[in-house]
Parts: structure tokens; C-alpha cells; sequence
């Protein structure tokens, strides 16, 4: 059925969303973690700039974004050229410069959550885990982490759905090839620029319908907790 | 063996500063208005906050001086807040086992199957937080600190979250905890008659100092102190009315069934209560407001009041312009009573006086 209704070039870019979109998500939440208790913990007085900063994403237009990225991580930037001149290969249209760009984009929707659930825990559950013997590392993976699953599952969420829908980054810093760099939201515009609106139909509405139950079971699972993906 | 705690603490204006010795055994309550430093000294003590001039030790361990500050998981204390704080992602008996899982370098204090039968909260071990009622969770709370096998257990106004009715119903597992164990508790309250019911020290505080520590039944009767309940505590009368407490410890000795009545020993004689619910042998501690306490120079020959005693007079302060109070001594016992000056001039009373006391009324504390 599904190739039926997608050619190899439309599921070879839905498999490398997904991919990309799943990848993302799971380095967002290893180095999100520790970012967002620390954010939410710290009373470092210019922890604003760095708040400033990681959210840059959430208004920066894309295309903005993914040129400096393109000329960072090119063989002439200073990031590209140093992969290089270690005898590898600059990150520019390749899949691991997808996830950078990605993981950089999506940040904030991984990070705002999360720093949000653990400022919610407040400090007494942790003072009385200390009254009971348990240190910090100890105190941040027993009763840090388990307080703030609901910020955990928002977290993954929103930065797995936000990948997905990526759409200038990707064409910035992944150019468009197929098979490579080319994911489902460039296949679409493709599919449109070539007027084959059934292609782009079928899509779109993988793309509409994946997204609508993905938030379906989020809501579903937590639709006592009075839940709410954007406050989080 | 003692606990030392000194401190120099500057929280914006607000400075802490107390050099306190206690004896490590029994219930030491620091009792004070709001915001005059108790919670920010127990804070201190458990290492929640830091104090860098300060000190703390008890017994052989040395929890902080200048050269160490141990952090508080370090700390061999058990804590309850008042607020009951539960792990809201855990059961009660994962709360429980979450400190007595932790406590393997502390030597057992106290066994589990005790804490358990102490706070009477075996029912409640496979239930969930959000089922247990407010007196239920603090009695979990308390089981929880327990079972770290605290060396010095801290309480700061445990009682103060919860209704009078349910107040009633923990201070008697707080007193079997003071009965059955041997762990040393520092207890934090506003409620005089909290301390007059658990205390074995008391230490009054008040803007960030200690303003004086001894004995209970010495303390509640210093007039220097003017020691006094607000109304809302557990034996209030009127409200607004500040009302002076005295507090007698004695025994059962008897139980008369045919008027429901009990004889109580204490130093000074034997008190009647109309009371049966107790057992003989029983440590209680009687509670009696200055103002039920009323004076004779001779002893009434047929009265309805049971409790008539023979007293010295110690100390008479004026109170107000109308009223004066009294500190007496019933053998070895001390006591309060309120009367008006008016009644104290037509007594010829000074210190010295010999008198008869007539209890009206005493409150059973246990």
C-alpha cells in the first residue's frame, strides 16, 4: 500500500525525515537535559543572555539561520575547514549537517519545556531528598527527572513535530538531493514547483495525519493533568 | 554529650545570631513569634542553608565548623517540614524505603517494623499520596525521616498545616515517639501550647536571637519571659485573649470508675481529674491556665472545686492596671494563676505568702 501511494524517492525522504526528526530528538533531550535544570536551577545574573540565545530560534526566519550554518560548517568556515583539515569531510549538504542545523533550530522547544517542568518541581522536594540522604546526581535522577516527565513528554513532542515540519534550515544547510538531504516538507514544494499535486496530496496528508495522532496520544495520555503543550 | 549550635547568619536586614547548647536527649522546642529566625536556624542545622561562620555539633559528630561543611545528605538528621512534602511520583512505603534506602552508613536507630507500629500508618502502606488526608501525610512524612535513622530529628512546625482536630490526633504519636525513642528532636512552633505538651527544653526566640532556655515548667512560669498563648492554640479560650499557661508533669495512680475521676501524682500532691481515659502508671502532663488557678488564705472547708492545694507565693507581677499575675509553688511543682489586683490587695499577698491554690480546671495533655 504504501508503495502504492508513494513513489522510492517519497519514501526514501519520509524515511530520512523520520530519521532525522527521531535523531534530533534524542541528542536535544541527552544535551537539553542538563542545559534546561541548569537554566532552571542557576542564579547566574547573565543567564538571560544565554536564555536569549537559545531562543533566537523561535523568531529567526529559518533561511537566516541556515546561512550562517552554511557558511560555518562549509569547507571555509572556521568549522567546516577544521573538520576538514583533520582529514574529514565539512558537514555541509549531508545528513549530519541536517541534524546539526535541526538540533540548533529545534532547541528551544526542547529546552523551554524542560526547563519549565523542573522549575515547577520547586526546591522542597529536593531539600527533603537531601534530608533523607541522597545526594545531587542522586536527587536529579530520582526525583528530578520523575517529577518532570509531563515536561519530558511535551519536550519530545514538540521537538520531534517541529523537526519534522522544518523547512528553510534544511534547504539552507542540506541543499535539496535526493536520497540524501531531501526530506518529506522539500519533497512536497518539489512535487508542487512540478505541478504533480497527487504526489504532493499523498504527502502532505501522511505528513497532517502522522502529525494529528502523534498530539492525539500526547493529549489522550495526559488529559487529566490538565495539559497544555504550550505552556508546558 | 550535647548538641552545640552557633551562628552568625546576615540575611539582608535580618541577622541570626545564636549560641545554643542543648542536651542531646528528649525534645528541645524553640518557640517564637513568625520571622524571628526558628525555621532559618533549623535550616542551618540540616546544612539546607549555608551559613559560613557557624557551627554545628552533636554528640562526636561535627556537622560544620569553619574548616567543613558537610552537605546535608551527609547529615545523619531526618527532617519533617510542615508541609508534608511527599514524593508525589511515589506510594507511601516508596516514600518510606526512600530514606531507609539511603541510610546504610548510618547505624539503625530505629527498625522499620517500629516506625511503622509508632505512626500507626500500616494501612496506609499501599495507598497513594493523593489518597491520604493531611494529619495521614504528615504522619507518613514523619515515618519517612525516621527511617533514614536520623541521629537528630528536626521538626519545623509540623503541626501548623493542619486542623485542631487533626492536631489532636498526632500529638499523641509525637509523645510516643518522645516515650519510645531515644533520638534527640528539635522542634519548631509558635504554639505555646504545642511546647508545653512535647517540650523537655524550652528555647524562646525572638528576633534572631535566643532569648532564654530551661527547663519547661520553669519557663511557661518565669514572668520575666511573659510567656503567653495566643488564642488558637489547642487550649484557647477566648479569641483575641492572650492567655498564660502552667504545666505540671505526673502520674496515674488511681482510676475510680464510679465517678469517672483519676488521681494523678505530682510533685505536690495528688490531682483529680475527671477523666478515665488512661491507664495507671501513665506519664501525663497537665496543662493549667492561670486564669482557672484562684486563691484563699484559708483552706475551704466544703467546696465543689476537687483540686485545692496548699502554695507559696514566688513572684506577683502587675499584668495590666487591673490584673495581676502570680507565680506560685505547690511542693516542688510550679504554677500560674491570674487574678485581679484589686483581689490581691484585700489578700494582703507579697511574695512569701503562704496560700491555698483551687485548680478549677486542668487540661490532660497526652
Amino acid at each position: 500500500m504504501l508503495s502504492y501511494m508513494f513513489s522510492d524517492a517519497d519514501l526514501t525522504a519520509l524515511l530520512i525525515t523520520l530519521k532525522l526528526a527521531g535523531l534530533t530528538t534524542l541528542i536535544l533531550l541527552l544535551i537539553g537535559t542538563p542545559l534546561a535544570w541548569w537554566l532552571a536551577r542557576s542564579q547566574w545574573r547573565f543567564k538571560f543572555l544565554l536564555e536569549a540565545v537559545l531562543a533566537l530560534p523561535l523568531v529567526l526566519p529559518p533561511t537566516v539561520l541556515g546561512f550562517y550554518l552554511l557558511i560555518a560548517l562549509g569547507p571555509q568556515g572556521p568549522i567546516g575547514g577544521f573538520v576538514e583539515a583533520m582529514g574529514g569531510t565539512a558537514p555541509t549538504f549531508s545528513f549530519t549537517g541536517l541534524v546539526i542545523g535541526s538540533v540548533l533550530y529545534s532547541m528551544p522547544f526542547v529546552v523551554q519545556p524542560l526547563q519549565n517542568a523542573f522549575a515547577a518541581i520547586g526546591t522542597r522536594p529536593l531539600e527533603v531528598a537531601a534530608t533523607l540522604g541522597a545526594s545531587k546526581l542522586d536527587r536529579f535522577f530520582t526525583i528530578a527527572i520523575p517529577l518532570a516527565r509531563p515536561g519530558f513528554l511535551t519536550a519530545s513532542v514538540l521537538g520531534f513535530a517541529h523537526t519534522l515540519g522544518e523547512f528553510g534550515v534544511v534547504l539552507m544547510i542540506g541543499g535539496n538531493i535526493p536520497g540524501k538531504t531531501q526530506v518529506v516538507s522539500i519533497a512536497i514544494y518539489d512535487h508542487v514547483e512540478q505541478l504533480n499535486y497527487g504526489q504532493a496530496h499523498n504527502l502532505s496528508i501522511a505528513l497532517l495525519i502522522f502529525s494529528f495522532v502523534l498530539l492525539v496520544a500526547v493529549y489522550g495520555f495526559n488529559r487529566n493533568a490538565n495539559f497544555s503543550l504550550i505552556k508546558a | 554529650m550535647s548538641i552545640q549550635a552557633r551562628f552568625h547568619h546576615q540575611l539582608g536586614d535580618f541577622l541570626l545570631d545564636v549560641d545554643l547548647n542543648l542536651p542531646d536527649v528528649g525534645i528541645s522546642v524553640i518557640y517564637g513569634p513568625s520571622g524571628c529566625g526558628k525555621t532559618t536556624l533549623l535550616r542551618l542545622i540540616a546544612g539546607l542553608d549555608r551559613c559560613d561562620t557557624g557551627s554545628f555539633s552533636i554528640g562526636q559528630s561535627c556537622w560544620q565548623d569553619k574548616s567543613l561543611f558537610m552537605p546535608t545528605h551527609e547529615r545523619a538528621l531526618g527532617y519533617v517540614f510542615q508541609e508534608a512534602s511527599l514524593f508525589p511520583h511515589l506510594s507511601v512505603s516508596d516514600n518510606i524505603y526512600y530514606g531507609l534506602k539511603r541510610s546504610a552508613k548510618r547505624s539503625q536507630v530505629v527498625s522499620l517494623d517500629n516506625i511503622i507500629q509508632l505512626l500507626g500508618i500500616s494501612e496506609l502502606l499501599g495507598r497513594q499520596i493523593q489518597t491520604l488526608s493531611g494529619g495521614e501525610r504528615q504522619r507518613v512524612a514523619i515515618a519517612r525521616a525516621l527511617a533514614a535513622q536520623p541521629e537528630l530529628l528536626l521538626m519545623d512546625e509540623p503541626l501548623a498545616a493542619i486542623d485542631t482536630q487533626r492536631k489532636l490526633e498526632i500529638l499523641p504519636y509525637l509523645q510516643k515517639l518522645h516515650s519510645q525513642l531515644q533520638i534527640p528532636v528539635i522542634y519548631v512552633t509558635h504554639s505555646l501550647s504545642e511546647a508545653a505538651q512535647l517540650a523537655d527544653q524550652l528555647v524562646v526566640m525572638g528576633k534572631g536571637r535566643i532569648t532564654a532556655v530551661g527547663n519547661i515548667s520553669e519557663m511557661l512560669t518565669r514572668l520575666d519571659l511573659g510567656l503567653s498563648e495566643i488564642s488558637g492554640g489547642l487550649s484557647s479560650g477566648l479569641s483575641g485573649q492572650s492567655e498564660q499557661i502552667s504545666m505540671i508533669p505526673a502520674q496515674v495512680t488511681s482510676i475510680d470508675q464510679t465517678y469517672g475521676t483519676s488521681l494523678l501524682a505530682f510533685a505536690g500532691g495528688q490531682f483529680t481529674l475527671a477523666s478515665t481515659a488512661m491507664n495507671i502508671g501513665d506519664d501525663v502532663r497537665l496543662q493549667i491556665r492561670a486564669d482557672d488557678v484562684s486563691l484563699n488564705l484559708e483552706q475551704a472547708k466544703s467546696s465543689s472545686i476537687l483540686n485545692i492545694f496548699p502554695a507559696e507565693v514566688l513572684e506577683i507581677v502587675a499584668e495590666t492596671s487591673s490584673q495581676v499575675l502570680i507565680k506560685l509553688t505547690i511542693g516542688e511543682s510550679l504554677l500560674l494563676s491570674r487574678i485581679s489586683l484589686k483581689s490581691a490587695t484585700l489578700l494582703h499577698l507579697k511574695v512569701g505568702s503562704l496560700v491555698f491554690v483551687q485548680i478549677k480546671s486542668a487540661a490532660l495533655l497526652n
